[in-house]
């Protein structure tokens, strides 16, 4: 191809995308410049004739193109992702989750991708998951209850604590603190031997056993390692690298661990994103969620139709259901309201606030029986008179 | 995840907006406390550029209006 040719690929009007296919279709072809021409232009027009036209009802035809191959999914699943053994919610019920824009998602999970000098190791992706999974104090070492002088005694396990990276001295010290303010308990006075590495917790009130054995079940069940949402971590290995998956999401707080690399973990809970990394990766997020739902069933749909709904449910700066508490509640028209769900009780709102509705969008002109504004219903022909 | 988002100077805003014949209040939004909008130190009233790297067309562009929060 020669550089004039290629220049003129830059110039001509079509996406990124087409130019970059032409030009790795045309390398080392041998064609004529007239060749060159035809092509170039057969290849502008196919993308002109491709374009939606205006006035084309889209949100209609992405309705109809997500809805119906949603009929063919499986009402109910209860998938085991893979051999990972994490539960994650998929087909219908998943789907119906991320366009209700739900706070949080009925089973909570990260895919965490790590750097590549942890990724390609697998002790050292071991210590990234140790430094995520939520590991309760009698993991690291033995708890007894002592009745007699009523107290609870805990030694660390030292070996334990050498294997999983964190000091003896930083579990006695995170362990009062997170009890405190963690799981809100304060009733309970404590004593740390560094050296001998065991702390001893007694309750403030020596009177009665019950407050004992509550404090017992706090000191067992408080986290001293790890991220505290982070239920499960299982390292897979994946196309040559080691990939962490989890039960639990805390996006925010993974990204400060050490060898995380924070450009490809993702987590299933799009609020999360949105709240940390901004409304454009939520978009993105919901386009990755929605289109892998749907892939996992075998049913392809369209991104563009997808892209859509996304844009839609982005649109006003923070994510918004599809539906009577987000874009279809508060559209402008009370008809348009109305005709979607709970319609006496808009009307009656409607009646009281002495709302107007200004016959704009399509339901509303549908109902009165008027042209809508779609397709050659939008185009208004004004003929000059001779003269 | 996050694309590439900067901030616009006016006149490009205004070409942008006579270009589609829109008023800044048409453009989809985003709020002044978005951690994309802060990290590039926006204002309400900037107008947004956002490079998306896009599943149809490779590279798409997007613009977003940045607004104050509404209070609940």
């Amino acid at each position: 191809m020669l550089p004039e040719q290629d220049q003129r690929i830059s110039e001509t009007d079509v996406p990124v995308k087409t130019r970059e296919q032409l030009r790795k279709y045309l390398a080392g072809k041998e064609i004529t410049a007239e060749q060159f021409d035809q092509i170039l232009n057969r290849v502008i027009n196919e993308y002109q004739n491709t374009r939606i036209e205006a006035c084309e009802a889209v949100g209609v035809i992405a309705a109809q193109s997500i809805g119906e191959p949603g009929t063919q999914m499986t009402m109910r699943t209860f998938h085991y992702a893979g051999v990972a053994e994490i539960n994650v919610t998929l087909g219908l019920p998943r789907l119906i989750e991320i366009m209700d824009a739900r706070k949080e998602p009925s089973t909570p999970t990260m895919t965490i991708f790590l750097e590549p000098e942890y990724g390609n190791d697998r002790d050292k992706a071991r210590e990234v998951s140790w430094q995520i999974e939520a590991a309760p104090l009698h993991e690291f070492g033995d708890i007894t209850t002592d009745m007699e002088n009523m107290q609870v005694v805990i030694h660390l396990n030292v070996a334990v604590c050498d294997k999983r990276k964190i000091q003896p001295s930083a579990i006695l010290e995170i362990a009062p603190r997170k009890i405190r303010e963690r799981r809100h308990y304060r009733d309970f006075e404590f004593e740390v031997d560094e050296k001998a590495a065991y702390i001893v917790f007694m309750p403030k009130d020596r009177e009665s056993y019950q407050n004992l054995f509550q404090l017992a079940e706090h000191v067992r069940n408080v986290i001293v390692q790890g991220i505290d949402d982070i239920e499960r971590v299982v390292v897979r290995k994946e196309s040559g690298e080691y990939i962490l998956y989890t039960e639990g999401s805390n996006i925010k707080d993974t990204f400060e661990v050490e060898g995380v690399d924070t450009t490809r973990t993702r987590t299933n809970n799009i609020s999360e994103i949105s709240q940390v990394l901004g409304i454009e990766a939520a978009r993105n997020a919901i386009i990755h969620e929605a289109l892998s739902t749907l892939g996992e069933q075998g049913i392809l749909v369209d991104v563009r139709h997808i892209m859509l709904v996304a844009d839609m449910m982005c649109m006003e700066g923070e994510v918004k259901q599809i539906g009577r508490h987000g874009i279809a509640g508060e559209k402008e028209s009370v008809l348009s309201r109305a005709a979607f769900e709970v319609t006496v009780n808009h009307l009656l709102d409607a009646a009281v606030a002495n709302e107007v509705d200004e016959l704009s969008g399509v339901t509303e002109n549908v109902i009165v029986g008027q042209p809508i504004q779609l397709g050659t219903g939008d185009v208004k022909l004004i003929a000059k008179p001779m003269n | 995840m996050v694309p590439d988002h900067q901030i616009m100077t006016e006149e490009e805003a205004a070409g942008l907006l006579s270009q589609y014949s829109i008023s800044n209040e048409q453009l989809p939004k985003m709020y002044h406390d978005d951690p994309a909008v802060k990290t590039i130190g926006a204002k309400p009233g900037d107008v947004i550029r956002i490079i998306r790297n896009s599943h149809t067309a490779g590279r798409a562009e997007s613009y977003r209006l940045v607004v104050r929060r509404p209070k609940k």
